[in-house]
């Protein structure tokens, strides 16, 4: 049987008066595409701090392939690689230059071939001799990605990767890292754009004061969660009311669809009712309407 | 291709190129300013003071302006490192690889040394044409050498990571290192002190360092070289324990 990309099992932290983990229980398959999604101070971060040893949790058990992260800590390190939120650098040394020393730290010598490979992939191969103070932001951004994949980690942690880096480089970052799902490396990702972890991932934890309050693949949260909804303007729209819907300004009211199927017959009831339909807008079901949900119902 | 030191050394490679590429600042102006220090000391005191019986005062001064500048500059390149990636953020960087609280320790302290040596021997290079220096005893020279740069980049690791901004380093380096190094005989043999200020000397490691230092160069000195030698091999263990306690516990690197 092979082990889970990443075994956590009930993870507590407190700062202070802060419970920042209240007992988390996390498995990610091999192979996954996982979103790991929150409000700001949810535990994210502190998670994929003490899965990667950056934290120390009061209490709990964390694997990476296997390996536990506090006594065998070498082979988990070296099985994750870990895309930090912050735009951190270091000023005194070029790209290439930060690759080779990174690769070095975990006991690799002359990689140069795969760094250029990564190089290329992030479209970062004509600054590969420029120091890290000349890069924008996006740049950076995308070093700290190639940075955490000089070891070729089995597993990839990626702690909000997209924040300041434009449309363009964005579906560039995200083309490589299916690639690299693809080609079998377990992808774990946090962020705050929640169309792209709709996108990307098979599935989802979304924590909140520190608990995982809903864990499910991508298509069940959404179809547990979140309904599509009917917005009809209408003349009288205190009609709307009466047949279930919410009135909101304008004269709009909105109704919850679980089905396509059930549109007609609420149509139906909306014409026996004698409300008269101005406009009329269908609404799908996106992640970003169950987050809410969630957040709110947790 | 793998191997089990390879982490080590690329930390260790890091940190020496991280102070070579900035050498002017970090070798070069040190051995300005100790040259500085020669020239207006040796200037005003070389012909009223002898040292050690017949030993002119300029020679004197060498070994201990070359000591005081290996200490300072070892303790500054650990120190500025960690605390320098500690505020910036890329000390995740170091955290994240593989890399055992024992190698971290190492490469820190080595680096700190090689500076320090750096520093050290450029200060003597200058400081050649000013004077006429003997090498009485090379092995104490190299001993106390090595075990200075050792403490002092101990020590810079223990700043380093405690230090949360640059204010609370600065204040370590000015009212700790910088009067013990000050205080230790570097401009003066201990002898022309008052019996107070003699005994206050003694229960300051960095006198015994500059001292055993010194002798390696006159074959004098103001304690035995073996007493100074134990007081800094103790003071090495002690701080070397320390440090890797607090690596080990990840102390304000690993919250």
């Amino acid at each position: 049987m092979t082990s889970p990309a990443i075994r956590i099992v009930s993870a507590t932290k407190r700062y202070g008066s802060l419970q920042a983990l209240a007992g988390v229980d996390l498995e990610v398959a091999q192979g996954e595409f996982f979103g790991l999604l929150g409000p700001n101070g949810a535990g994210k971060t502190t998670l994929i701090s003490a899965l990667s040893g950056l934290v120390r949790p009061d209490g709990g058990i964390f694997e990476v392939m296997g390996c536990n992260v506090v006594s065998d800590y070498r082979n988990a390190r070296r099985n994750l690689g870990v895309v930090p939120q912050e735009l951190v650098f270091d000023p005194f040394f070029s790209v290439r230059e930060l690759l080779r020393i990174q690769s070095g730290y975990f006991g690799i010598r002359d990689n140069d071939d795969w760094i250029d490979e990564i190089l290329a992939n992030l479209d970062l191969t004509a600054k590969a001799g420029a120091n890290m103070r000349t890069l924008s932001g996006g740049m950076k951004r995308r070093v700290l990605v190639a940075q955490a994949l000089v070891h070729r980690p089995p597993v990839i942690v990626l702690d909000e990767p997209t924040a300041g880096v434009d449309v363009e480089l964005r579906q560039g970052l995200w083309q490589f890292i299916r690639k690299l799902n693809r080609d079998g490396h377990t992808i774990v990702l946090t962020t705050h754009y929640l169309e792209e972890a709709e996108t990307l991932c098979g599935r989802i934890a979304m924590l909140k004061s520190g608990k995982v309050v809903a864990l499910d693949t991508t298509e069940n949260l959404l179809r547990r969660f979140a309904s599509h909804s009917l917005s009809v303007r209408l003349e009288q729209p205190e009609v709307a009311a009466a047949l279930g819907g919410a009135v909101t300004a304008g004269g709009w009211a909105d109704f919850p669809l679980d089905r396509y199927e059930d549109l007609e017959p609420l149509l139906a009831r909306l014409r026996e009712a004698g409300a008269k339909i101005l406009e009329l807008r269908l609404g799908e079901a996106d992640l970003e309407r169950v987050f809410v949900e969630v957040m709110n119902r947790a | 291709m793998h191997d089990g030191l390879t982490g080590f050394r690329t930390l260790l490679y890091k940190e020496v190129l991280r102070f070579w590429k900035v050498s002017f600042q970090t070798v070069g102006a040190p051995v300005l300013n100790a040259l500085l220090y020669l020239l207006i000391f040796s200037h005003v005191l070389d012909r009223h003071v002898t040292v050690y019986g017949d030993v002119a005062y300029t020679a004197f001064l060498v070994p201990g302006l070359v000591m005081m500048s290996l200490l300072q500059n070892s303790f500054a390149n650990s120190s500025s490192s960690l605390i320098q990636s500690k505020i910036t953020g890329n000390i995740i960087f170091v955290l994240l690889p593989p890399l055992s609280y024992r190698e971290f320790y190492a490469a820190y302290v080595i680096a700190s040394m090689l500076r320090g040596l750096f520093v050290g021997c450029g200060v003597l290079l200058v400081s050649i044409p000013f004077v006429d220096l003997p090498m009485a005893a090379p092995a104490w020279i190299f001993a106390f050498g090595l075990m200075g740069g050792a403490i002092l980049g101990s020590l810079g690791v223990i700043a380093g990571i405690w230090a949360d901004k640059f204010d609370q380093l600065a204040g370590f380096q000015n009212f700790l290192i910088m009067p013990l190094t000050m205080l230790s005989g570097v401009f003066y043999s201990i002898h022309s002190l008052p019996e107070f200020w003699q005994k206050v000397s003694h229960i300051n490691p960095f006198f015994f360092m500059i001292d055993g230092f010194r002798y390696g160069f006159f074959g004098q000195s103001d304690v035995s070289p073996w007493l100074s030698l134990a007081v800094v091999g103790v003071c090495f263990v002690f701080l070397a324990v320390l440090t890797l306690a607090m690596l080990a516990r990840g102390y304000k690197l690993r919250a």
